[in-house]
């Protein structure tokens, strides 16, 4: 579980990017933070595995006060997936990559083949093993810096920003691996500006903006809140604009993707069909 | 790439998608003459933009008639203050002071960032920072403007913004657009023409309506949801077109739902 507690926080001589926030994620839960760019949501995430120590309140991932350990021994616990991949790789080889931070945990080199193997298949990255990670396209170097944090099989999992530069199987694939992850009993955080993979996902959505939460709950309530969805910077889904404008029926403004739509629409069309053929 | 053969006709509006890996950054790279100048490898074919062979031609030379504008404006913008950041490439070309200075003031008008212009680049919001990126390209006044990406860092809100300052400049000054861009659902409505790049080859190409079809689907390609919803309700039996905007949806199924 991970607790947030009133936590402030101001970058040194900087102005002051959280405000007071509260937040409780459970073991098992899907959560997507979102908001306007500079709301806040890297550095909220930054918390999370003690890379940035709150100036006020506390963060506490399982009980334990970041305060108290270091980034390395939280960093077993939470694995945060940076936004930019290349602040995060630097090894020769895509399989060295994955392979680093379990040879500094300390596993033996059998369990290592054998994890690096799978994480690659995992990914789709097993025909780049050998290759460099700056060779890779944007979006493949995205997912070999995913893969890298995986590979320990930390207890949550925060990703910011994972589906930029991904094309849609590739956010399939990642919606799918999200699911597995959360099955386990990860929390899992994701930061991102997303609008329609979050609308296909359907997490809990915190939004925040200017450093402070002023909404939290269901994808389907928060993205079709009007008024919330334009303070955040952000936009209905696609399929919520296109049912918010035919429809002034309440019971259809939770609909956001498109499978939903699809049922709404043939039960309309069927029910008028009916009404015609008893006139 | 393998046999790439295109010509894009001046003024167009060109939306340039594929999954991952396909391509896409290294023929923009080669639009802008980064390959083969700048990054090692084989580049056989030829390719002439805007009247100029590109295969020899020193990169600054280019600069003046393609724009490039990459993903993450943070790695386009370093000086002190927005104004420095836009005049920064004229400096190095060598335009004369009081050119320099109209075409700064000019393109930060044209793009909506004048009045920022003594900020800092990292007090500017994200979007505030693209527009600024883009002015500092535009100023050197290339007659085609390629874009790898501008709106993957944005919110929802600044990405329409930052497209819709593309569009409009490709609308007034006759700018060829190149745009490279994962998120359909926000630029289809500019377009002129998509192309669709899989495994180093142009798959599809053609207008919005045409290319998202099922094998655009197919390829991996996140079609606007209108469109993909239309997909669905085809699949039922309903004869609907491809709608590319949720207005063209709405009234397509206004007029399902109303017989």
């Amino acid at each position: 579980m991970i607790s947030i507690h009133n936590v402030s926080f101001n970058y040194p001589d900087g102005p002051q990017v959280l405000h007071g926030v509260n937040l409780e994620i459970k073991d098992g839960e899907f959560v997507a933070i979102m908001g306007e760019n500079g709301a806040g949501k890297t550095t909220l995430v930054k918390m999370f595995n003690g890379l940035l120590k709150p100036t006020k309140g506390t963060v506490e991932i399982d009980g334990v006060k970041t305060k108290e350990k270091s980034v390395a021994q939280m960093s077993r616990e939470v694995g945060l997936i940076f936004q930019n991949p290349d602040n995060q790789l630097f090894a020769e080889t895509v399989a060295q990559e994955l392979g680093f931070s379990l040879r500094n945990f300390g596993f033996t080199e059998d369990i290592i083949q054998q994890r690096v193997i799978s994480y690659l298949h995992l990914l789709d990255l097993q025909q780049y093993a050998a290759s460099s990670p700056f060779v890779l396209s944007g979006g493949e170097r995205k997912r070999v810096a995913l893969a890298a944090i995986l590979v320990w099989d930390p207890k949550h999992v925060i990703m910011d920003e994972p589906t930029i530069g991904q094309d849609y199987l590739q956010k399939e694939r990642l919606r799918n691996f999200i699911t597995q992850l959360v099955s386990q009993g990860k929390a899992v955080v994701i930061v991102t500006h997303d609008v329609e993979f979050v609308a296909e996902c359907k997490p809990r959505v915190v939004l925040l903006s200017h450093g402070t939460i002023i909404g939290d709950g269901p994808a389907t309530r928060i993205l079709t809140d009007s008024a919330l969805v334009e303070e955040a910077s952000l936009r209905m889904p696609q399929i919520a604009t296109l049912i918010n404008g035919l429809t002034s029926n309440g019971a259809s403004r939770e609909i956001i993707e498109i499978y939903a739509a699809r049922d709404y629409f043939l039960k309309e069309i069927r029910a008028k069909a009916k009404l015609l053929e008893r006139a | 790439m393998e046999g790439v053969t295109f010509s894009i006709e001046k003024g167009k509006f060109v939306i340039l998608t594929g999954p991952s890996g396909c391509g896409k950054t290294t023929l923009c790279r080669c639009l802008n003459g980064l390959i083969p100048n700048f990054y090692s490898g084989q580049l056989t074919g030829e390719l002439e933009v805007d009247g100029v062979n590109v295969k020899g031609k020193a990169t600054a030379e280019l600069a003046t008639h393609v724009g490039f504008v990459f993903q993450n404006p943070e790695n386009q913008l370093f000086s002190l203050s927005v104004e420095r950041d836009v005049g920064f490439g004229l400096e190095n070309l060598g335009v004369p002071r009081e050119q320099a200075i109209e075409r700064v003031q000019w393109a930060m008008r044209a793009t909506g960032v004048f009045e920022l212009r003594d900020k800092a680049p990292h007090e500017l919001s994200g979007g505030q920072q693209q527009r600024a990126a883009i002015a500092g390209i535009l100023a050197m006044r290339p007659n085609i403007l390629v874009l790898d990406e501008p709106t993957s860092f944005l919110d929802p809100k600044s990405a329409e913004e930052i497209v819709s300052v593309i569009a409009k400049l490709g609308h007034d000054l006759g700018l060829t657009i190149v745009l490279v861009e994962h998120r359909l659902d926000i630029v289809s409505r500019y377009a002129d023409r998509v192309m669709v790049m899989d495994g180093g080859k142009i798959q599809l190409d053609g207008s919005p309506r045409e290319v998202y079809n099922e094998q655009a689907r197919l390829i991996g390609i996140g079609l606007p949801r209108v469109t993909m919803l239309a997909h669905l309700l085809r699949k039922e039996g309903f004869n609907l077109l491809n709608p590319v905007t949720v207005e063209e949806a709405t009234s397509e199924l206004r007029g399902l739902l109303n017989t």
